[in-house]
């Protein structure tokens, strides 16, 4: 079996072992961030470090690439904010966005990719059509893909802006309605907080930021940013757990909305990868709701062990390629009845053997 | 040591097994491919460039292969990988050293953010440099050969770099890359230059590419300050004339022609209006490589 050598995790923690690095240290650590979408978080880590030349340049190129996102991402809300408000509808950011909005520790560095927004089910058609108006339109879906969102999703097909080319996941639930676990949308609405900046724009309260985390990380099949994520799992626990009531009531709430499990898991993960101080009652109280059977459990560990590493060759054994495809499945499995998963993965497949996702080669003497 | 250091088949060995670290401006590129055609356009035009030994600090990792699958033994491929990733569709066999230099130029355009990315051909002469945008049909490759081949140095055909931190415009002299006619002109004009084959691209005609000089290469380590911002225009027949053009005009035009000046906001505003006022700014018409060449060297650097 290879070595592997998770250095990108070692630097995140210990930003102080970069003193000793030798340019090859450099050379790995920069490869490793990259894939993970880290880079930003990693210079936002060794900002008080001597960086040799080389590594520095990409260091930088990535503070510049989140400083733009970050602004992109709020003037982004105010154009959404814009669109909604005549409706009176309570707009709800997660993730990403929200990390900004409200100011927590995850957005420091942050790569962001698309804004997501959760509004009430009620209103989602009168929200769409508000949306379509000010610019945001669905993409190219076919038949197929239009049904499996609007029939078993938990969000609408993603909507682009013609001019600016954001992309906005509405969603009116945190988990795919086919799921087995149904935590109550409105109970996630009603605990939102107002964002300081707008009234009318709120972000999940601090318990249940964390279990979307959780949900989306530990639901989501593709993984290549899951080592990303883990990473906003680690900084919202540190920065919520200063108030030391958060981890009961964090444990109560899971129970409350039906996500045990992925509470489990992420305080196990976070804790065993990146040494979140994950106090030892609620860590027993986690494993006490939501630990699965032994052998399970064992399984798990295996396999997000290695998913949750950093999604570069340095660090796969021969093992990680079959533990990604394997929760790659468990992630459909959990989102969707046996009956509609086959027919999806082979659908899937198929789609993805004869229209990979790859631009042309941009040409500079075409222009 | 340099890489024509190496033989074509020691170079295609090593390209095709760990690959070949080298050095092209302030760049560091490992590239690894087992195709021959790679091996000797590498050999042919970056022979100059420094190698790096394994262990320093790589910028880019460039893999260009055949992609798994059936069709490779119907139509043969070649696919960019970056690091493992595989961002682009594969171009046919053929148009794989083509490939290396487009897909070198979007690795520094997408990842080179301590420049701002004008797209524009770059030459220098006693420490003043100019800046030859490029909007379509401007002619500025050929020009830019044309510059080169009569003295002028070769700072870049492609990628104008201009530094945040100082404002200074940093060399990355590679191979110039010709279209159609001009590959034919340029090989009449300057009969000493080195000339890599042509390929034809099936969508835009015909490419090929003349070697770095080797004065470019040595001196890629020397920046230099805008002086000139001189937009090409080529026309059959008209006369050479050099028309001022407001800066505030050239300004927009450099902006239109980054790849990161949105996203380098504020930085990249304020780099670029601070470069535009030591610079004096042209339209410049011609027929003549000739013409175009005098008019250059008679170029004044703005008075202050």
């Amino acid at each position: 079996m290879k070595q592997t050598h998770n250095l990108l995790v070692d630097v995140l923690l210990t930003p102080s072992l970069v003193t000793d690095f030798s340019n090859a240290d450099w050379d790995l650590l920069v490869r490793q961030a990259n894939h993970s979408r880290l880079l930003g978080r990693v210079d936002y880590r060794l900002a008080d470090k001597q960086v040799p030349e080389g590594p520095a340049a990409h260091l930088e190129a990535a503070r510049r690439v989140t400083q733009r996102q970050r602004q992109a991402v709020r003037f982004e809300v105010a154009q959404i904010r814009h669109a909604l408000a005549p409706l009176g509808v309570p707009v709800v950011l997660l993730k990403g966005a929200a990390y900004v909005a409200a100011g927590l520790a995850p957005a420091q560095g942050r790569i962001f990719s698309d804004i997501d927004i959760l509004v009430p089910k009620t209103r989602l058609e009168e929200v769409e059509q508000a949306m379509l108006l000010h610019g945001w339109v669905g993409g190219h879906h076919d038949a197929y893909d239009e049904e499996y969102y609007r029939n078993w999703m938990h969000e609408i097909p993603p909507l682009r802006h013609v001019k600016r080319q954001t992309v906005v996941d509405v969603h009116h639930t945190i988990l795919p309605e086919t799921c087995r676990a149904k935590p109550d949308p409105d109970k996630l609405m009603s605990a939102a907080n107002p964002v300081s900046e707008h009234e009318d724009v709120f972000t999940l309260s601090s318990l249940d930021i964390v279990l979307h985390s959780a949900t989306h990380l530990f639901y989501e099949g593709e993984l290549e940013h899951g080592l990303r994520d883990l990473v906003d799992l680690d900084a919202l626990l540190r920065h919520f757990s200063k108030d030391e009531t958060f981890w009961d009531r964090l444990i109560e709430r899971a129970a409350e909305m039906d996500l045990r499990r992925p509470l489990y898991y992420a305080l196990r993960y976070t804790q065993r990868i990146l040494q979140t101080p994950v106090p030892d009652a609620t860590m027993r109280a986690a494993a006490a709701i939501g630990k699965p059977p032994t052998p399970l459990a064992w399984l798990m560990d295996a396999l997000f062990g290695r998913a949750l590493m950093p999604d570069h060759s340095s660090c796969d054994d021969a093992l990680t390629p079959l533990a990604r495809w394997l929760l790659y499945i468990r992630s459909h499995y959990l989102r969707m009845p046996f009956h509609l998963l086959l027919p999806h993965l082979v659908r899937k497949a198929i789609k993805k053997r004869f229209s990979p996702v790859q631009a042309d080669v941009p040409k500079l003497e075409d222009n | 040591m340099n890489l024509d250091a190496l033989s074509v088949e020691k170079l295609q060995q090593k390209l095709s097994t760990e690959g070949v670290i080298f050095r092209t401006g302030p760049f560091t590129v490992c590239l690894q491919s087992p195709i021959e055609s790679v091996a000797r356009g590498i050999h042919l035009l970056y022979g100059q460039y420094p190698l790096v030994e394994a262990g320093e600090f790589v910028d880019f990792y460039v893999r260009l292969a055949r992609p798994r699958g059936l069709r490779r033994w119907l139509k043969p491929q070649v696919e960019f990988g970056f690091d493992g990733n595989h961002p682009f569709k594969p171009l046919p066999l053929v148009q794989a050293f083509p490939m290396f230099e487009w897909t070198f130029n979007w690795c520094i355009a997408n990842h080179m953010h301590r420049y701002l990315v004008v797209h524009g051909a770059v030459v220098e002469r006693n420490g003043m440099a100019a800046i030859l945008p490029a909007p379509p049909g401007s002619g500025k490759s050929t020009l830019c050969a044309a510059l080169v081949s009569r003295g002028w140095r070769l700072f870049s055909d492609e990628l104008a770099l201009i530094s945040l931190h100082d404002g200074q415009l940093v060399p990355l002299p590679r191979p110039v890359s010709l279209k159609n006619e001009s590959i034919d002109i340029m090989k009449d004009y300057a009969a000493d230059a080195v000339f890599g084959p042509s390929y034809l691209d099936t969508k835009k005609g015909t490419i090929g590419h003349m070697k770095s000089p080797l004065e470019s290469v040595e001196r890629a380590g020397e920046h230099a300050k805008a002086t000139w911002i001189v937009m090409p225009k080529y026309a059959s027949g008209v006369e050479a004339c050099l028309t001022p053009v407001s800066k505030a005009k050239m300004c927009m035009l450099l902006a239109e022609n980054s790849f990161n000046y949105s996203l380098l906001g504020e930085a990249g505003f304020k780099i670029l209006t601070e470069m535009m006022d030591g610079c004096e700014s042209y339209r410049f018409d011609y027929s003549h490589l000739d013409d175009a060449i005098a008019t250059f060297d008679a170029l004044e650097p703005t008075a202050e």
